[in-house]
């Protein structure tokens, strides 16, 4: 059972996914926040990228349901002496681990991992590929604030071209009746845009009929070395950066963070009512529990149990 | 993925009614008054439903207690999925996966007498389950099991306070605690 791609679940698994997280929502406002449920089970987080939030909200979500939980960061690895992916993953499996959580800089290494290991394989972001989980968690973020999510209207903002959370969520959204639209420079959108069936737009003007807006950070880091994908950040967030006074009093605000105040939202936004930012924090932690437990004790992914 | 049941190529089911609307409800009456006699401080009284058969049975309970006691116990329900102890077992294959409900318990579980209700006692796991779920939250004075239901076959030494009937069943056979408030009709039925 693996989650590589958001396309390996159903609709159906995704609603069965928010019914356990609210279930796993619940436990964070008990005293003692820690379920017996994945108790002596062993789960590796590989981050061979950095990261805060989704690093933090896989280790913290195995901690809750008892498990053990291992943190390797590629910083301080021995990826740093030149140790291959499969190596890796295959010194891992000696352990036995029953999930391996996995984040890399490159598209298809999380599905490349379960070719070399038994256990269930959780893709935490693979380049400009896909981060699933992030996704989740964003449906189940909109679904706790609008209830139903089907007819919702949401504008993905930013640097498209380079980013997996856009990929993801442009599926997962649209799998669950969502209506999605990219709106950003054309540089800014990946070639190949207008075989993916989803209007683009180049104007901020085309946020005045969504609920909701999903901003994305500008991927500098996946640029290096290549074009730069716009003249200068200050140009960039003159014209395409969103404040309060760009959005409706109903509308809201997403991101999947790090955000960089200034440049794709202004400082004033981040901190407003409308933001779900750190809401979507909150709801990251529910849902990832309720992926781990899916893995172990469910059914989750491409293969389906017999 | 969603395999509900054990197969039992295509046989019907046989059911037998072991218990109507009207025996069911002077049973809760008769163990409302059980509970008011053994259960020492009423005002510390409260009643948690095990999800999903106890929570409906907890609240006639509650129900039941303040028409003849003037009084109503806060109720509550807890969800054992995260406590179970056979998730190994359960992975999708045969049963199908565990519905999870909601523990909700809208106070606070230190020094209270907690009794703890659900519709059917067989093995014991589910209310060991409970037991733990309930000590995540506080640390009850005492918890009591109130049943409607004990059809035997434990396999933990746990042991009921309260019963409404008891039943010996064989391992084969099912026993369904069917309520008004889910689905429509009051019977306890066992099927095979």
């Amino acid at each position: 059972m693996h989650l590589i791609s958001i396309d390996d679940l159903s609709a159906a698994d995704i609603e069965n996914l928010f019914t356990l997280s609210d279930g796993f929502l619940e436990i964070a406002s008990r005293p003692i926040k820690k379920v017996p449920t994945l108790r002596g089970r062993t789960i590796i987080n590989l981050f061979l990228e950095p990261s805060t939030r989704t690093q933090s909200s896989f280790e913290l979500a195995g901690k809750r349901l008892s498990a053990d939980v291992i943190n390797i960061k590629g910083s301080t690895s021995s990826v740093v002496k030149g140790e291959s992916l499969k190596d890796t993953i295959l010194t891992l499996e000696s352990y036995r681990p029953d999930v391996i959580v996995m984040r890399h800089p490159q598209v298809g290494a999380a599905r490349l991992a379960t070719r070399y290991t038994n256990a269930s394989v959780v893709n935490a972001g693979d380049g400009t590929g896909e981060h699933p989980t992030q996704c989740l968690l964003d449906l189940y973020s909109l679904r706790r604030v609008y209830g139903a999510l089907q007819g919702l209207k949401v504008a993905i903002v930013g640097d498209v071209l380079r980013s997996r959370v856009a990929r993801s969520n442009l599926f997962g959204f649209r799998k669950m009746g969502i209506e999605v639209r990219l709106v950003g420079p054309p540089t800014l959108m990946p070639p190949g845009i207008e075989y993916w069936q989803v209007p683009v737009y180049h104007d901020l003007e085309a946020l005045d009929e969504v609920d909701v807006v999903y901003l994305l950070r500008m991927q500098l880091e996946r640029a290096k070395g290549k074009v730069p994908p716009v003249p200068s950040l200050r140009e960039y967030s003159r014209l395409w950066g969103v404040s309060p006074y760009c959005l409706k009093p109903h509308q809201r605000v997403m991101h999947p963070g790090p955000i960089n105040r200034g440049v794709e939202l202004s400082a004033d936004l981040a901190d407003d009512d409308r933001s779900l930012i750190l809401h979507q924090v909150e709801s990251g932690l529910a849902v990832r529990m309720a992926i781990l437990y899916q893995c172990l004790a469910g059914s989750l992914g491409e293969e389906s149990a017999t | 993925m969603m395999v509900m049941g054990e197969g039992n190529g295509g046989e019907a089911t046989r059911s037998k009614v072991i218990m109507d609307e009207e025996q069911i409800s002077r049973t809760l009456a008769r163990m409302t008054h059980e509970i008011a006699e053994q259960v020492a401080d009423l005002s510390r009284l409260v009643l948690v439903g095990i999800q999903r058969g106890g929570v409906d049975l907890a609240e006639r309970l509650a129900e039941l207690f303040q028409t003849f006691y003037a009084l109503r116990p806060p109720t509550g329900a807890v969800d054992i999925t995260f406590y179970r102890d056979d998730l190994d077992v359960r992975l999708g294959r045969q049963h199908g996966q565990p519905k999870v409900h909601l523990t909700r318990l809208p106070f606070d579980v230190t020094d209270k007498i907690v009794v703890l209700v659900d519709d059917v006692l067989y093995t014991g796991r589910t209310i060991r389950a409970a037991i733990d779920a309930l000590f995540d939250y506080g640390r009850p004075q005492a918890v009591r099991l109130a049943v409607l239901v004990d059809r035997g076959h434990r396999d933990l030494p746990i042991r009921p306070d309260f019963v409404g009937k008891n039943v010996p069943t064989s391992r084969k056979e099912r026993v369904v605690v069917r309520l008004k408030e889910s689905e429509g009709i009051d019977q306890v039925v066992i099927e095979e």
